[in-house]
């Protein structure tokens, strides 16, 4: 009964959910770490209220970004050809979202060991830096996913990408950038409603009914945009051969404008996931606007989910299509690692992802309450 | 294909971000551990000193632990960006350890360090204990993961070429995770950050105590310290990673370039205690040796013999003669899959293909290469033996210092009149030696597989991305600028916090209300 669980295919599948649970997990988690940091010198303006926001999040961002420092190795370890091909060829802007990753664990450790004023006002900005960089490129990365990345691979199947930075800032890209930018900004606003007291929690419900608003209306702008086929779409046209060995050199793709749409029209049902992409933020930006904080972050973290899945969902089984040559393109059934490494790598997850669940759980309810400048005061030297 | 410039460029970049990710490491290794046995002793005996004690080295313990964080983002994308053949070749076994040191390892430290910082007040001490605990276990569980990657990038156990993916694939990840070399070189690498934390606990705590400030925390300090480094220290030492270099040619070819092994010498061989390494006359000028001593350390034994470097190459050419076998019958399968004739070749020589790649230095294609092609890359697998030489010997150095050092301090502790005051200077000047060593030894251990990226599997030369020396030219300095301010930045506030000391308990929190006027702050 379980062996069918171990098939090749099976693993497949299973990894290619596991990978959109890891950057799901990412986004909805340190999601709104990034997010109140892009949002940290606009809805805080004093440096009592700026230590409110940033200690809202201070026990916690570092736990959430492992969701980040994980999706890496996953991919590494299950989609080694995707690790390969996307962070070389993605080369500066990922060295750009390594540089503003940087300055978070050093910016909320450092920013409050000196009183002085200067040195506080620069760990904002690194802060900010640290939040919006990476959530706009990440976007940017997904938009260049859509529309396909110019790559090949030699026949020793080293990978060699064609383009260049300034081939991955195009103006579609962009618009992805700001779709993500916008969905992490209301998730960084909601947390703060929801964690924050006073004047920086009144502020992020302002700021966070606009984001929330705009993040709907980006992301159904987006549904245009790829109905219109200006953001990729790629089909495989031969025969999937579910457990072959993870070749990606034998298979034919073409570029097809309608191709990003065509699991939504076999799958009708499937429609309830972008479905829930337009109308979590919505009920988001209601939810900031009624005042139910724990509802609203709810539906923002439903909106996080959402939107990522609809691409996920769009593109199976395409992991990363290649603009130049399309047959090159990495599919869940030719870029994985072999069966043995996905069934090992399986089972290590099926035993540690319920603790870190669990712990993680504890450590929230351990955390539970709102933060404002009298607790800060009271946590003296502990608090950022 | 292999713009060398490049290559050199991607070694370097890779060598200044691990070596910096690992000035932090070692310390957050062994503080964690410190941290959480004064935070059990507080638990124990309810004596605010060691609560005092435990936030003190926490707060510096945070400084650090920061930098470690931000640097190791870099460390666990670095291989798809710069290493892109590298990890498409590698990552179906090399991916693996460090995607479980992210479920087992991070996902703990990271979680509880924040509760570590913000919990004091919301948790009670047990609990606290052991969230302090966990975390220490995170930090340490994490080096067990890595050096069973890096550990299989020296032996690569348990698993194949695979001619239908290209790629190595795991075939045994049992033998990958219980690699010997790996498990030697988490102790090593483990006991050396322990000794790291040892010495800067005791050279800080040695300020205090010639300053007659804090008294009471550094008096306590400097004993645990210096117990904690005599442990720490011969574990260090005796059981070094030396263990491992019998296993493979490389590893073998590493040990004979440490002892400038120029010749194989009847066992048990002698160990060159100095000497002047000669890459090009191939030989060791003004060497001392001490009979029987290395073929001891390298064996356990008096009648095994280590080879020398000369046998090694020999032994290199032959794997390369065979290797080219193995790259044709793999040029045969990729023409036509169906081969079979062609993969049962494959299957017999596949384990010296990595040695025909290191043909590809000199021409396209390993198969027309010429016999002065075939004696080069033979040669090729020598790496440079005045470095190693005196790398090795440095980090030696160090490490015996230390053990001195802290077995003195020890001695003292025990004693009724305390610790002498040249004692605390020592411990004062002797801060930087854990770093030195540990740098060392990393370089040591890594310039010591060249050529090999992965050890008879992959040249370094191979597995770098197909970037262009500009984008390597501007990551470089961006990584050179901004880990070098933060660096100033670090050392700093590492610096003020330990001007500053401890935040002395409030006395309603002191079982001892008299508290020790040394308590004070003295100035």
């Amino acid at each position: 009964m379980i062996e069918f669980l171990f098939d090749y295919e099976t693993l497949r599948v299973m990894w290619w959910i596991l990978l959109g649970v890891l950057l799901i997990g990412f986004a909805a988690t340190d999601g709104f770490d990034m997010g109140v940091g892009a949002l940290l010198t606009f809805v805080a303006k004093t440096d009592a209220e700026r230590r409110v926001a940033i200690n809202t999040i201070g026990p916690v961002w570092e736990g959430n970004q492992v969701w980040f420092i994980l999706g890496g190795g996953a991919i590494f370890a299950a989609w080694p050809a995707l690790y390969a091909v996307s962070f070389s060829g993605f080369y500066l802007a990922m060295f750009l979202v390594l540089l503003a990753l940087i300055m978070r664990p050093v910016g909320f450790k450092y920013r409050s060991k000196r009183p002085d004023p200067a040195w506080r006002t620069r760990w904002d900005w690194a802060l900010f830096v640290g939040g919006a960089v990476p959530a706009l490129i990440f976007g940017v990365a997904v938009g260049n996913t859509l529309q396909g990345v110019p790559f090949h691979f030699t026949p020793d199947l080293r990978p060699v990408y064609e383009g260049s930075l300034f081939g991955l800032l195009n103006p579609l890209a962009l618009y992805c950038g700001l779709v993500s930018l916008a969905m992490l900004v209301t998730h960084g606003a909601a947390w703060l409603t929801f964690k924050a007291e006073g004047s920086v929690a009144e502020r992020a419900r302002v700021v966070g009914t606009r984001s929330a608003i705009i993040t709907a209306v980006l992301f159904a702008g987006g549904g245009v945009l790829v109905w219109l086929g200006l953001l990729g779409g790629y089909r495989v046209t031969s025969p999937i051969v579910w457990d072959g060995p993870s070749n990606p050199l034998v298979k034919t793709v073409v570029a097809d404008g309608g191709a990003w749409l065509g699991n939504f029209h076999a799958h009708p049902l499937l429609w309830i996931v972008p479905g829930l992409g337009v109308a979590a933020p919505l009920l988001a930006a209601a939810g900031f606007q009624a005042r139910l904080e724990g509802w609203t972050f709810i539906a923002s973290k439903l909106g996080v989910v959402t939107i990522i899945a609809t691409v996920g969902l769009a593109m199976f089984p395409i992991l990363l299509p290649s603009s130049s040559n399309p047959g090159h393109s990495l599919a869940v059934f030719d870029a994985s690692s072999s069966r043995a490494t996905l069934r090992n790598m399986l089972i290590a997850t099926v035993i540690f992802m319920p603790l870190i669940l669990a712990y993680t759980a504890w450590v929230y309810r351990v955390l539970w309450g709102k933060v404002g400048e009298k607790s800060i005061e009271k946590a003296g030297s502990s608090a950022y | 294909m292999s713009d060398f410039l490049l290559v050199d460029l991607s070694r370097l970049q890779f060598a200044l971000t691990a070596l910096y990710h690992f000035l932090f490491v070692p310390l957050t290794l062994g503080l964690s551990i410190l941290i959480a046995m004064m935070e059990t002793v507080y638990v124990m005996t309810r004596r605010t000193v060691w609560r005092d004690m435990t936030k003190f080295w926490g707060v510096l313990f945070g400084i650090n632990f920061a930098l470690g964080v931000a640097t190791g983002i870099t460390m666990e994308f670095q291989f798809g960006m710069n290493w892109a053949y590298y990890s498409h070749y590698v990552g179906d076994v090399f991916g693996a350890p460090l995607a479980i040191e992210g479920l087992m390892a991070f996902f703990l430290e990271a979680t509880f360090v924040g509760l570590f910082f913000f919990g004091w007040d919301r948790l009670s001490p047990r609990a606290h204990m052991i969230v302090t605990w966990l975390m220490a276990l995170g930090t340490n569980f994490s080096a067990l993961w890595i050096l069973i990657a890096n550990g299989w990038m020296q032996n690569p156990v348990g698993s194949a070429f695979n001619p239908d993916t290209m790629r190595m694939e795991v075939t045994d990840f049992m033998a990958v995770i219980f690699n010997p070399v790996a498990q030697a070189k988490f102790v090593h690498t483990v006991s050396a950050g322990y000794v790291c934390a040892a010495t800067f606990v005791l050279g800080v705590s040695a300020w205090y105590l010639l300053r007659g400030r804090h008294v009471e925390l550094a008096k306590r300090s400097f004993v645990i310290a210096s117990a904690f480094g005599v442990a720490s220290a011969l574990s260090v030492i005796v059981l070094g990673d030396e263990s491992g270099y019998a296993l493979t040619d490389n590893q073998k070819m590493k040990l004979a370039a440490i002892e400038a092994m120029w010749e194989t010498e009847p066992a048990p061989a002698s160990f060159t205690v100095f000497g002047i390494p000669s890459q090009s006359d191939r030989q060791t000028h003004f060497a001392i040796h001490i009979p029987w001593v290395m073929g001891i350390i390298g064996t356990r034994s008096f009648d095994k013999q280590i080879a020398g470097i000369d046998e090694l190459v020999a032994h290199a050419e032959a794997r390369i003669r065979n290797g080219v076998v193995a790259y044709d019958a793999l040029e045969k399968i990729k023409a036509d899959r169906n081969d079979t004739a062609a993969r049962a070749v494959f299957d017999a020589s596949s384990k010296d293909l990595g040695y025909a790649l290191l043909l590809k230095r000199y021409l396209p294609d390993p198969r027309l290469a010429s016999e002065q092609q075939i004696k080069d890359a033979a040669w090729s697998t020598v790496p440079y033996v005045p470095l190693l030489f005196f790398g090795f010997r440095l980090m030696v150095a160090c490490g015996f210092t230390l053990l001195a050092l802290f077995a003195v301090s020890l001695w003292h502790t025990t004693r009724e009149t305390g610790a002498p005051r040249w004692l605390f200077r020592a411990a004062l000047v002797a801060m930087p030696l854990p770093w030195i060593a540990i740098e060392v030894g990393w370089f040591v251990a890594e310039f010591g597989r060249q050529p090999w990226i992965i050890d008879g599997v992959l040249p370094t030369f191979l597995a770098t991305s197909e970037l262009g020396v500009s984008d390597l030219l501007l990551t470089v300095a961006g990584f050179t600028l901004v880990y070098g301010v933060l660096a100033i930045i670090e050392v700093r506030l590492m610096l003020a916090a330990i001007r500053k000391g401890p935040e002395v308990a409030k006395v309603i929190d002191d079982l001892r209300p008299s508290a020790d006027p040394a308590m004070q702050p003295a100035e």
